[in-house]
């Protein structure tokens, strides 16, 4: 193989000692970089620039040099309100509703994925039976299009959908009845679990939106605590089973400041995506009922490309808003990492 | 000698190939089906292809929300198909084709002399585009129901209360899941608006969106969510100002009065069959006996980015020509907005008694459009303001704001969408 690879390499090498001759060894370094440097700058910097820009222009038309320069009125109209917590006060009040629905549906699913995760890897950590075959049913999900997680769960969770007909069903057993007496002899009201509009009531669509998108991502993050807890020392945990330590002093004393580093990646990586949610939700409720379940990203996408009159400039200026966002919390995630490194 | 010949026949090759590159023209045609639109379509333009030889028509049949969407953004950036079949027919002007050049002026002013206009935008004369469907918004009631539930079915004059009562009675009575819905769709809800006063443009013919009489109508539409008499799950099932029907439900037979439109009747009657007795009622009235539904439908454009633009016209001068006019109307189920073929009258193929009745009280309805329906489906930026009131009034219903509320950012909306549609 190497007799046959050796003369290739020996030939494509010929040009490249001919350029280094001519420009010199640091220079060469460029040789190399510079069609990388053209296409990562045509592909991931060109489109951030013109973003930039549209956000600084008005109007409807799609085009550069039809589109009016207005400065910063983008970002005024996006940023003016009255009170910041109260979106009504707000001129954009789309805007600070899906804010806040991000802001909150972050929160929950980034505390409630962490929690999951980690209880799941601890389980999956320990030396139960079929570990493998439940590794892959809890990593099963993250394989999943988006779209068709939203489609599963919209058919078990619509008017006439599996949970609803399951709930109609269990209303009607001895168990529900049993209860109800249970209930009404303590003179509260009958029980009753008939199923409801879950993707119509505001509140339940929220829940589920949350639910749904932690169980679409745990596998994901419960694989990399995993590898985290099978990277800390066995001899830690033997040293400290010989000193007595119960199970959860363990727990607090060892795996967890151990596991330290790896939550962090979990934490920061769950936070961007969270902030990025789109597909999935707006498959299932499509931001609905009302704004209930509109997040950042439907904004800028509605904006740019679904509503009527277009806006791009405001989609863009509202993207460089989220860009910002994410951008501090790579610096927190950086910050962070540096300072478990240095101790 | 061998070399000549070999050469020879290279270059006859080359020129072969050339030529026949110069003589075949391929086009692409955008289309969306309420029914079976795209395959007739697709059918009757084999017919053009068998009759100008290399000459290929793609006929992509894509979802209607592909046309709203994607067909604008392409048509922006010049990506577009040749041509398409469009609802925003005002919205997208600026990138019609104009045909006059390539087609028989008088052969489409007499035909399609009312529609032309819609096409036009802010230009006064030119033809840019063929309307293949005339549609009306209105009712679809569940007759089967009104009759098991003993309730006596609102007659012609009856007012949206008269229906709402009624339809609330039959659901009561018979067990179904929903008296009233109606498609989560601005251009539906308009024409009850209308019915109930509202004008939509001021005395000089800008657009004011929220009056008295619109509000009226909001307000009313909103309580029948809150009182469960209006189905929740079509406006309050979705955000942003995505269209949502609620034809499913009428067609399980869970829905006893449906507000949608005349391009449901061929899907009814397909669907439904004899599952139910179903029929298309007049448009409700409001309180000054208005009874108005909007009309609207779509149309054939051409677009002037197209590389083929005289071959674009021919093929829309051919299916606007009147005997394949007749044949799509007739296979599709749909109203002709081509004069002469509606006065001929359509021979509607294999159609059932319910979907013939229902052909025909959507002709019924057409006198009794008013102006306003007109001018507000002509109007250009007709668009902004449906989706402005799909998602304001949707934030009523839910609950998010109140109907003034609404209303106070339904009018800033406007302005702030026609400021942008000015720079």
């Amino acid at each position: 193989m190497l007799r046959v690879i050796t003369p290739v390499m020996n030939l494509i090498e010929i040009p490249f000692r001919g350029a280094q001759r001519m420009l010199g060894v640091p220079l060469i370094a460029w040789v190399f970089l510079v069609p990388n440097i053209l296409l990562f700058g045509l592909f991931a910097f060109l489109p951030v620039i013109l973003n930039f820009v549209y956000g600084l222009t008005g109007g409807t038309n799609v085009l550069l040099a039809d589109r009016p320069y207005i400065g910063a009125q983008n970002f005024n109209y996006l940023l003016s309100c009255d009170n910041h917590f109260d979106p009504n006060t707000c001129r954009d009040d789309k805007f600070w509703r899906a804010v806040y629905n991000t802001t909150l549906f972050v929160t929950l699913q980034v505390g409630f994925m962490i929690a999951f995760a980690l209880t799941t890897a601890l389980i999956l950590n320990r030396d139960i039976r079929a570990r493998g075959f439940f590794r892959s049913v809890f990593f099963f999900p993250v394989l999943l299009s988006p779209v068709v997680v939203a489609l599963v769960w919209k058919w078990i969770l619509q008017r006439e959908g599996i949970l609803n007909a399951f709930l109609d069903w269990l209303n009607q057993t001895w168990l529900i009845a049993a209860l109800s007496g249970v209930t009404t002899a303590l003179g509260g009201e009958a029980l009753d679990v008939r199923g409801i509009s879950w993707i119509t009531d505001a509140d339940w669509a929220f829940f589920w939106s949350v639910f749904i998108s932690v169980w679409a991502h745990m596998g994901f993050y419960t694989l990399i605590l995993l590898a985290g807890l099978q990277a800390i020392p066995r001899d830690v945990y033997e040293a400290a089973t010989m000193d007595g330590a119960s199970a959860w002093r363990t727990l607090r004393r060892i795996t967890l400041p151990l596991l330290a580093p790896t939550m962090l990646v979990v934490l920061i990586l769950a936070l961007i995506k969270g902030v990025q949610t789109f597909d999935e939700v707006y498959a299932f409720t499509g931001g609905g009922p009302g704004t209930a379940t509109t997040f950042i990203i439907q904004y800028i996408y509605e904006e740019g490309f679904a509503g009527q009159p277009r806006l791009y400039g405001l989609s863009a200026a509202a993207s460089i808003l989220l860009a910002v966002v994410l951008v501090v919390l790579t610096a927190i995630q950086l910050w962070l990492n540096r300072r478990s490194v240095d101790g | 000698m061998t070399r000549t010949h070999l050469t020879t026949t290279a270059l006859a090759a080359l020129l072969g190939a050339t030529a026949l590159g110069a003589q075949a023209q391929e086009v692409r045609f955008m289309c969306y089906s309420d029914g079976n639109e795209c395959e007739v379509y697709d059918d009757l333009l084999n017919r053009f292809e068998e009759q100008n030889e290399g000459v290929t028509i793609e006929v992509d049949t894509v979802p209607y929300q592909a046309i709203l969407d994607n067909l604008p953004v392409q048509l922006a950036a010049g990506t577009a198909p040749d041509m398409a079949k469009v609802t925003d027919l005002g919205g997208l002007a600026e990138y019609y084709l104009d045909l006059t050049p390539h087609v028989d002026e008088a052969y489409w002013e007499e035909n399609f002399g009312n529609t032309l206009d819609w096409y036009r935008g802010d230009r006064d004369e030119g033809i840019y585009g063929m309307h293949s469907q005339l549609t009306i918004t209105g009712p679809y009631v569940n007759a089967t129901l009104f009759e098991d539930a003993g309730v006596e079915m609102p007659g012609e004059d009856a007012t949206w209360e008269d229906w709402a009562q009624a339809a609330t009675e039959v659901r009561d009575a018979t067990g179904v899941q929903f008296a009233m819905a109606m498609d989560r769709s601005g251009h539906r809800i308009a024409g009850p608006a209308i019915s109930y006063g509202a004008e939509l443009f001021d005395a000089e013919g800008e657009p004011i969106l929220v009056d008295e009489g619109f509000e009226d109508y909001v307000a009313q539409f909103v309580e029948w969510h809150e009182t469960g008499v209006m189905a929740q799950d079509v406006w309050g099932g979705a955000g942003g100002s995505t269209m949502v029907d609620a034809a499913q439900e009428f067609i399980n037979g869970e829905l006893v009065f449906y507000y949608s439109g005349s391009w449901n009747t061929g899907r009814m009657e397909e669907q439904i069959g004899d599952f139910f007795d179903w029929q298309v009622v007049g448009n409700p009235c409001g309180p000054d006996g208005v009874c108005t539904g909007m009309p609207g439908g779509a149309g054939i454009v051409g677009f002037d980015q197209s590389d083929n633009a005289e071959l674009v016209a021919q093929i829309i001068d051919f299916l606007a020509q009147e005997e394949i006019y007749a044949e799509a109307a007739a296979r599709t189920l749909n109203i002709p907005a081509h004069t002469g073929v509606a006065s001929e009258g359509v021979e509607y193929q294999d159609v059932s008694e319910p979907a013939a009745e229902a052909l025909n009280a959507w002709g019924a309805m057409v006198p009794n459009l008013s102006p306003t329906a007109f001018a507000y489906q002509g109007y250009p930026n007709n668009r902004a303001m449906f989706n402005i009131t799909v998602e304001r009034v949707s934030q009523a219903v839910v609950g998010e704001l109140t109907v003034d509320e609404a209303m106070q950012r339904m009018r800033e909306d406007l302005d702030a969408a026609m400021a942008e549609m000015q720079q």
